[in-house]
This record gives C-alpha cells, structure tokens and sequence, in this order.
C-alpha cells in the first residue's frame, strides 16, 4: 500500500481525529466483545458463570475447562473430548484444500494459456457453480456418494468439499493468469517446456499471492462447514463444527457454559491462526487476481 | 533452395484470410525485416516461423525441413519477445540456461554454454539477479541471451526494441547489428519502426494488410519502392507525392504543375521509359524524398537534372543536422530537407532544387510504380 506523500495529506483538526478515533475505538471494542467473553468464561469454573456475572474476569483462573472440551467431555455418547473430531477435521482439511487449489490452478492455467473452442462456456458452468446453494445438492451428493461407496467417511467428505471449491479455485486462479503475460508461455514452448513443465517451473512459482487467497478461502470454507459434515459424516468421522454442535446439545447432567466456550474457541482457532499468519496476503492477492483480470 | 523458405504461406482464422500467399526466401546469414504497420500480419508470420501459429496453406522450412505442424522446440529456432518474456521467478542464469535444461544438456555444459554468451553480451555480473532488478536495456540483453546461447539456426525477433526509450533504442540497435555481423546468424525481425528497418536489414519485407508490398534491399526498397504505400511508410520524413501531368515534347517527357504560388512548373523527367510516355496528357502522382528537395547550394552536384524553382516556404523547421522546409507544389504539402544553416525564413520565397534523378513516377490509380 502507498503512503500519501506529506504534502498532499488532507490535516484533519485535533476535534474531528479525536471524534474519529473514539467512534473507531468503540466500534473495535463492540465487534471484541464476543470473544471477550467467550475467552474469560472459558477460563473460569462453571460456578461462577452459573452464580455470578458473564462479564467478570474469573477470580480463579482455570484451564480445566479447555483440558476437558478438548480431552474427556460428552460429545454425543462418549466421553471423548473434541480431540478426535478436531483431528477429523484436519484430515478433511488439507487434503481438500489441497486439491481443490491445485486443480483450481490447472484449471485456471489451460482456460487462460491453452484455450478451445467453448472454454468461455466451460468458465461459465465453473462459475456457476459457486452460486448453487448447499442445500439443493444434498440428496443427490448423498447418492453419489452411495454409489462410490463413500458415504459417512471423510474421504466423502473431501470430495465434497474439492467439488464444491473447484469453482470459486478456478475462478481465482484464471483471473489470476489473464493478466499473466502469454508471452511467458510461449517462451516457455520454444525453449522446450511442456504443458505441464510450464505449468510447474513458470506459474506456479509466480502464483503466490492467489495461492494465499484462494488456501485462506477453501480453508476458512471447509473448516467452518457444517451442513456437509452433519450429513455426509455421522458418528465418529464428524468433523469439529458437527462435534461441537454435539458437545453444546449434549443433555446429560448440567450444562457446562465454561466447557462449551472453550470448545467454541478451539473450533474457531485454525481458521483465525490462517487469517493472522497469511491475512495480509489475501487483500493484496484478491486485488492482484480481480483488478487486472 | 534458402535456409528459411516462405512457400505461398497463408493465415486464415475461420473465414478471414489475414496473410495472403506469402513467398520469402531467406539465405543463410540473412537478416530480414519484416515492417509494416499494426494488424498488417508482420508478428502472425513471425508466429508461424517459430511454430506458436499454425499454417493454414503453404509451407515453411528450414534448412530444407518442411516446418508445417512441428512444435516450436523442434524447429531450433530462438525467439527474443517484445516484452522480453523473462521468467520472473528465475535468476537471470537460470533464464539462459533454461532452455538447454528441457533440451536435456548437461548442467556443466549448460555452465559454460552460459558463461560464453554473458561474457559476449557483458552480463556476467548480472546472472544471479532476477529479472525484476534489472533495468529495460539489461533485460533486452538477457532476452538475447537465452536465444543465442541456444545456437539456433534462425533467430526470431519481435519488435524487440519497442520497449525501450529512445536513445538506448538506438544503442541496442547498433549493438543487434554488430552482433549479426560479428556471429553471421540468420535473422527475421519484426519491427514497425521503419528507421530500424533501414538500419538493421540485409533485406525488407514491406507488409499492409497481409500481403507483402515489396520484398527487396533497404536501398531499393527506399530509392524505388514499388507502389505509394512503401514509397509513404518508409522513410522520414516521409516520400512527397506531387501530382502531375504528363507532356511530351519530342525525346523530353515533363511532368507539369504549380508551385504554391501558381506559377507552372515543368519538371523534365531524368530518363523517362517507355511506360511513362504512354501517359501523354494524363495524371501521375511524382515521389520526391525530402533529401531530393533542397535548396540550391545544398543540391546533389553530380547530378544532371537538378531543377531549379522559387515557391514560397511555409514552414521551417530545424532539426539540428538539418533544416526541413514546408512548401507546396500542385497543392500537394511538401517538405524539403535542407542543410542546418540554410537562410530561408517562413513566409518568404526561398529558392528550391529538385532532383530529378530521384524521382519516382507512381500510376495514381493502381498506385503501382511505373517502371
């Protein structure tokens, strides 16, 4: 980002920027409210919560609360903690943002560098299916997956999950490479690189900042699904939000807030430690790929 | 039989024919110009040499090997880009080498390979930069570079000097021709530019809208360009068309107009042929280059047919070497090329040489030369 020369910087008067700078600080404490609260009462015993103020930091710190979501609480029927399901997830995670990036890439490489005949069409198709809503493919995924016979694990589940991110990859991607010079490919062909040589040796390595945006995207998409995961993987393949869900609705005995909020943050966790590493990134990679495309 | 042979080559895309039956020849050692303004089908030809376009009909070889439907890295052909087209991901090294790396060479003779044409080129301490350091003449360089160090047998460049400002354009230009004479490669170079054309080549194609207008010496091509668009395109200033009109008078042949300020003028041509003389009475439109119109003083001396008018000049202009003086003959705007230190003021009649030795009869109607 530019930094406006000093001269042609507008000097606002100390009133207005002390104006603006409360109305920002409140606007910031107001969207942190949440996760204020959703950090302290999980670091509290259930007592304090149950006999006191939500507000209040807790007057004894605890992390008994997250050592139980994580390790020993009711998911369902056992007793089993978040931990398993947490690694569910990640095994449904990677592997689908994985493959859904990198054939989003494909795909974007040969609809930009090697055109044919109807790939404005095929683009089309891709995109629209960014806009069907998960709930009309229920069924008819359900009895795809059926057929391949992989109903209920979580490799269903990645192929669901490739499927569905295969076009909004590919629309990242070939917005990407239309503005990545043709005149590359075609050096690339007279000194002897093949389709798929070009593809590794000379995209890839200048795909970068679309390769963030669009693994921030499927990552943040994925993690946080739920419709997919309650219906494709019951049981012991669901997947953190679905066992989470679980946890919150598990009625025996007492409800445990304080165990639940700790829960709800390590949910949350990946999806915000991905934006905090790779955010910067991503504003600059989806103006890359969507301006000069 | 030439090293590169442009047999009736043409380009259709669907039912638009956009390269009509082009024929070249080009012989070992060459370098041709391929010239002509934007969409007049220069860079499809040049595409369809390297093989990044196909051959609708016709045919294309190499060292005799007909090049029809073989893919780009088989032809041995280099191609330097207007853009440069350097990998932006690689050092400057591994752009060079990159090609022999897929041709499958080995990396020390890759090495050396390398090493040689940075030293030609004065690279060297430049090769573990990427290209996003280096500036427009350095990455020209490089692009050079990675086409010679493959040791190709036609090299292949497109307008390759168009990015660069102006005065290290002309650098670059003396340092490409040096290089074609140093290393007697053969050369197709696509350019708009008209001055490059004239410079560079051993031999130009003209082009306009997918044909070739004439395919000839850059002397011939400028001293008798065969129709009025070559005779307009080349050259800058650009050719003065006069309109005329043929008379005859016993052996001499006179093509007669006005000066500007309505006086006739009866310009006697040097050594009229016979396809003029049937013209008695009718319109030609007469090329003068600007160097054939000059003041008196100024005026080739071994020539017989200098011929002396008064007009009023309109316009001057000096241009450091030279003066160029507007006037007008038949109502057509000319300039004269004038020495720098010509006393001739706008607005006055000033005195004016024309050669005629060096003009050239063009039909107005098929725009075609007479010969």
């Amino acid at each position: 980002m530019a930094i406006a020369p000093q001269e042609s910087a507008v000097k606002t008067g100390r009133v207005t920027r002390f104006v603006l700078y409360t109305v920002l600080i409140v606007f910031a404490l107001f969207y942190l409210l949440p996760l204020f609260i959703m950090v302290i009462n999980s670091l509290k015993p259930l007592g304090e919560i149950t006999g006191g103020n939500m507000m209040a930091l807790p007057q004894v710190w605890t992390w008994e609360p997250w050592a139980k979501a994580w390790s020993s609480a009711q998911v369902g029927v056992e007793p089993t903690g978040l931990k398993p399901y947490f690694w569910n997830s990640i095994k449904m995670v990677v592997p689908a943002v994985v493959i859904s990036t990198m054939a989003g890439a494909l795909n974007g490489y040969v609809l930009t560098k090697w055109r044919f005949r109807g790939d404005t069409i095929i683009f089309g198709l891709m995109l629209f299916s960014c806009f069907i809503p998960f709930q009309i493919v229920l069924i008819p995924m359900a009895r795809i997956l059926g057929l391949l016979g992989l109903s209920g694990s979580t490799t269903g589940l990645v192929l669901v999950h490739v499927v569905y991110g295969i076009g909004f990859s590919t629309l990242y991607f070939r917005n990407y490479y239309a503005a990545f010079p043709s005149e590359l490919v075609r050096a690339a062909q007279i000194d002897g690189a093949g389709f798929f040589q070009i593809f590794w040796r000379i995209l890839l390595p200048s795909s970068g900042p679309i390769i963030v945006v669009c693994v921030i995207w499927q990552f943040t998409n994925i993690w946080n699904d739920f419709l997919f995961g309650a219906s494709f993987a019951s049981g012991d393949g669901a997947p953190m939000t679905v066992a989470l869900n679980n946890l919150v609705q598990s009625s025996t005995g007492v409800k445990e807030y304080n165990v639940h909020f700790a829960g709800a943050i390590m949910a949350a966790l990946p999806t915000l430690v991905v934006y905090i590493v790779a955010g910067r990134y991503f504003v600059r990679g989806l103006m890359a790929g969507s301006v000069k495309g | 039989m030439g090293f590169l042979e442009i047999n009736n080559a043409t380009k259709s895309y669907g039912a638009m024919e956009v390269l009509h039956q082009v024929d070249i020849q080009v012989e070992e050692g060459e370098f041709l110009v391929l010239v002509g303004p934007s969409g007049c089908g220069k860079s499809t030809l040049l595409n369809m040499i390297a093989g990044l376009e196909e051959i609708t009909s016709g045919e294309i070889s190499i060292k005799g090997q007909v090049m029809n439907g073989v893919h780009p890295s088989k032809r041995n052909i280099a191609m330097v880009f207007q853009s440069y087209a350097l990998y932006p991901n690689m050092s400057v090294g591994q752009n060079i080498s990159f090609g022999l790396e897929m041709h499958g060479v080995p990396k020390a003779q890759r090495e050396a390979a390398m090493g040689e044409v940075a030293k030609l080129l004065q690279i060297e301490q430049l090769l573990d930069r990427k290209p996003g350091q280096l500036s427009g003449g350095q990455r020209q360089r490089v692009a050079m570079g990675r086409a010679l160090v493959r040791d190709p047998d036609v090299f292949l460049f497109d307008e390759p000097l168009s990015n660069l400002d102006a005065k290290l354009r002309v650098d670059m230009r003396t340092e490409i021709k040096k290089l074609h004479q140093k290393l007697g490669t053969t050369i197709v170079y696509v350019t708009h530019d008209q001055i490059e054309a004239l410079t560079l080549s051993t031999r130009i194609a003209v082009m306009n809208g997918g044909y070739v207008q004439q395919l000839g010496t850059p002397k011939e091509i400028y001293d008798s360009p065969a129709n009025l668009f070559v005779a307009s395109f080349m050259g800058s200033p650009s050719m003065n068309l006069i309109p005329v009109t043929i008379r005859i008078e016993g052996e001499a042949v006179y093509g007669d107009t006005r000066s500007g300020d309505g006086q006739p003028l009866a310009l006697r041509f040097a050594n009229p042929s016979e396809a003029l003389r049937a013209y008695d009475g009718k319109p030609v439109t007469l090329g003068v280059r600007p160097e054939a119109l000059t003041d008196p003083d100024g005026a080739d001396r071994s020539s017989n047919h200098v011929q002396i008018f008064e007009t009023m000049a309109e316009v001057t202009e000096p241009a450091g070497s030279d003066t160029f003086v507007g006037c007008s003959i038949g109502e057509a705007a000319c300039i004269a090329r004038m020495r720098a230190d010509v006393e001739v003021r706008a607005g006055s009649v000033a005195r004016f040489a024309l050669n005629m030795e060096k003009a050239v009869p063009f039909d107005p109607k098929s725009e075609m030369r007479i010969w």
